[in-house]
């Protein structure tokens, strides 16, 4: 019996179920946050290079230029480029911390995946001071006011020998620092922050850069409304000999100014510090102990690969083989980036319970995990399907991860858990379906919600046929049934048991003329 | 999901709007008051070194000949710095005092000042004096300015020694 999640997780995967309700699995929000980011990305990035053509840098002429393509260009497109390139910015910070809250709080940022999370934090500040430059290039008061506050900021640390905050007072303004901050904005940063990105998804395979069309066209369009409805205005321009009195601030980007009205920048940049160093080290608070990494046989591998484009962390390479075998290559795994979640084993295509063994010899594979080895998921299987009585008898594949198959248990249901229903060779189900069981059900994750990133779709696409190792053909689809589901999904997912179940006992009574191909799927 | 498309579009829809009206809620507001109604602010900001903690000394031929040849310059002046004290008046009254050490490890470099200070509009008097020796007992330099400030007025008090003090922007 799997512990009940905590409330973060549960409240998590209501909201998940919400947009899952709203959007589908496939358009899921929450499912796509990384490529959103990117496509909100690419629209600042467009309207940006739109304002620059005709924006001018100087303190002098800053303010003007921009409020001249605000109301200066036909149909308004300047009024909307700026406002979509300030509300696609706002948006990136949203699913951004919607990232991290994700993360967070399905446990995907321990153990194996610190990397990801740990590159992730300064990335975040990275886009923060994009925004921050940002603001500061209209030169209007709302940029003083960012100005003022960030010199205030830099001017406690030892990185300038003369106060940065003089350079805005009356008489010592110049265009440099406005150049500057031009060539920050428009390049610096940006290219920096493709590097950042770069080393934050280095561990991983598959990356998806693109959102799914219908739902990247609607968050355009709910964009384009938005600043068509509320286009983005300025401040008044800057008056040296005033002080902004009344800010408004965009608070996605620049939330830590207002701070420097109760606190001193010492303070702030240890509120910044603190808050950093927790979250950098957050994946060893505690530190999680994952399974031992797979192991390679290599009596077993011919080096195909599969595992290699199977495994989501990148743990898994190929490399000459050095045991003068006949085969050109030899896979080899990176202990220190396998998350252990068995999905190689499932690729592999010498993975099959199909093998005949010796009594006294143990069922061997390519690639296998020590801690659930192929031999002894097989012998379970065997174990759990010589207990079964009754009709209509079932053998469920769970995952640790998704929702607990325990609670399927019944005389004539057997259930067994692996790391990942990814790790299960397909041939598993065709197996346990010449070896007593009536049909098969594999319970993984939400669909598009591995824990694992992508084994429960592996696994989907291997039983339909469409990833190697494939089931084989003649096996019937309608006796087997894949379930996705977390821990709050039990009423769904025992509602479609209870359907599997009744179908099998109706297909038991008469048997179909010919087998299709579909498999059962939800 | 729900199967049926309309109901599918309309809570998608909904979902969009409620994720804008966060970024229109957030984006440019709430506001943010730095400054109350009928104030000014008065910023003195400036960097300036302290003069030699103590005079320069002419070294005598015994003390030269003490020293290796290469360091025998003629005079001895100090690296250190003296302490910089500001005071800024208004209308007679100290409303910033600031007593401010030389940073560096030998106490050698200039400081740097920033100090926003808020007061009431109005016309006012405003003295800044510096000591910046210590060899000086009283202030070495002192200038006063009588502002008529409205509201959300930046006056900006600088130091020139070009200018021999302060100087009122």
């Amino acid at each position: 019996m799997k512990a009940k999640s905590n409330p973060i997780k549960r409240g998590y995967l209501y909201l998940e179920e919400w947009f899952n309700v709203s959007f589908g699995e496939a358009w899921n929000p929450l499912y796509h946050l990384g490529p959103l980011t990117f496509f909100f990305f690419w629209i600042a990035l467009i309207s940006g290079l739109y304002l620059y053509i005709f924006f001018n840098t100087t303190v002098d002429n800053a303010h003007a230029s921009l409020e001249a393509i605000v109301n200066g260009h036909i149909l308004g497109i300047g009024s909307l480029m700026r406002s979509l390139h300030r509300y696609a910015s706002d948006a990136a910070i949203v699913t951004i911390m919607l990232h991290v809250f994700r993360e967070f709080s399905q446990d995907r940022y321990r153990g194996k995946r610190w990397y990801s999370w740990f590159t992730g934090i300064p990335t975040l500040w990275m886009v923060a001071l994009l925004g921050i430059t940002g603001y500061w290039m209209v030169w209007d008061e709302l940029a003083l006011y960012v100005a003022m506050g960030a010199s205030h900021l830099l001017d406690v640390l030892p990185i300038f020998s003369d106060s940065m905050a003089r350079n805005f007072l009356p008489g010592n303004l110049s265009d440099r620092f406005s150049t500057l901050l031009a060539f920050l904005h428009l390049l610096g940063q940006p290219m920096i922050l493709i590097f950042m990105l770069w080393f934050h998804v280095k561990r991983l395979t598959h990356v998806e850069v693109s959102a799914p069309k219908g739902l990247a066209i609607g968050c355009f369009i709910a964009l384009t409304v938005l600043s068509m409805y509320l286009p983005a205005v300025s401040h008044a321009p800057v008056n040296l000999s005033k002080v902004p009195t009344e800010i408004h601030l965009d608070w996605f980007y620049l939330n830590i100014f207002p701070l420097l009205q109760y606190w001193s920048p010492g303070e702030i940049w240890l509120l910044v510090a603190g808050v950093t160093t927790l979250m950098l080290f957050m994946p060893w608070l505690p530190k999680k102990n994952e399974g031992i990494p797979a192991v390679v046989d290599l009596a077993h591998c011919n080096g195909c690969g599969q595992c290699v484009i199977d495994c989501p962390f990148d743990a898994i390479s190929l490399q000459p083989r050095t045991d003068g075998a006949k085969w050109e290559s030899e896979v080899i795994v990176h202990p220190e980036l396998c998350a252990a979640c068995g999905i190689c084993t499932g690729s592999c295509p010498s993975s099959t319970p199909f093998r005949k063994v010796k009594d006294d010899e143990s069922l061997k594979t390519g690639i296998d995990m020590p801690g659930l080895t192929l031999d002894k998921f097989k012998r379970q299987t065997d174990e759990v399907l010589a207990k079964l009585t009754g009709e209509n008898k079932i053998m469920a594949f769970g995952c640790t991860h998704g929702y607990d198959i325990g609670s399927f248990s019944a005389p004539n249901v057997g259930t067994l858990d692996l790391f990942c229903t990814g790790m299960m060779p397909a041939s598993l189900a065709e197996y346990a379906l010449k070896n007593g069981a009536d049909g098969v059900v594999i319970s993984g994750c939400r669909h598009g919600d591995c824990y694992y990133r992508f084994g429960n779709h592996w696994m989907d696409l291997r039983i339909q046929g469409d990833r190697k190792p494939v089931l084989r053909s003649r096996v019937d689809r309608e006796r087997i049934k894949i379930l996705g589901g977390a821990d709050i999904d039990g009423k769904k997912l025992h509602q479609q048991f209870g359907l599997f179940h009744d179908s099998l006992a109706q297909k038991t009574a008469t048997p179909p003329k010919a087998a299709t191909q579909e498999v059962s799927h939800d | 999901m729900t199967n049926n498309p309309a109901i599918r579009y309309l809570l998608q829809a909904i979902n969009l709007f409620l994720f804008m009206a966060l970024i229109a809620a957030f984006s440019s507001g709430p506001s943010v008051r730095q400054l109350e109604e009928g104030m000014a602010v008065i910023t003195l900001a400036f960097g300036h070194a302290g003069q030699p903690v103590r005079a320069c000394h002419k070294r005598t031929p015994d003390e030269l000949a003490a020293l290796a040849p290469n360091m025998r310059a003629p005079m001895d002046c100090p690296r250190e710095r003296s302490i910089i004290k500001v005071e800024l008046l208004m209308d007679g009254k100290s409303i910033l005092n600031l007593t401010v050490p030389p940073p560096g490890a030998f106490k050698d470099q200039g400081v740097d000042i920033y100090e926003n200070v808020t007061v009431p509009i109005g016309r006012h008097k405003f003295t800044v004096r510096m000591n910046d020796s210590a060899l000086v007992k009283g202030y070495t330099y002192s200038n006063s300015y009588t502002a008529d400030l409205t509201a959300a007025q930046l006056l900006f008090i600088d130091f020139s020694q070009q200018a021999n003090g302060f100087t009122f922007n």
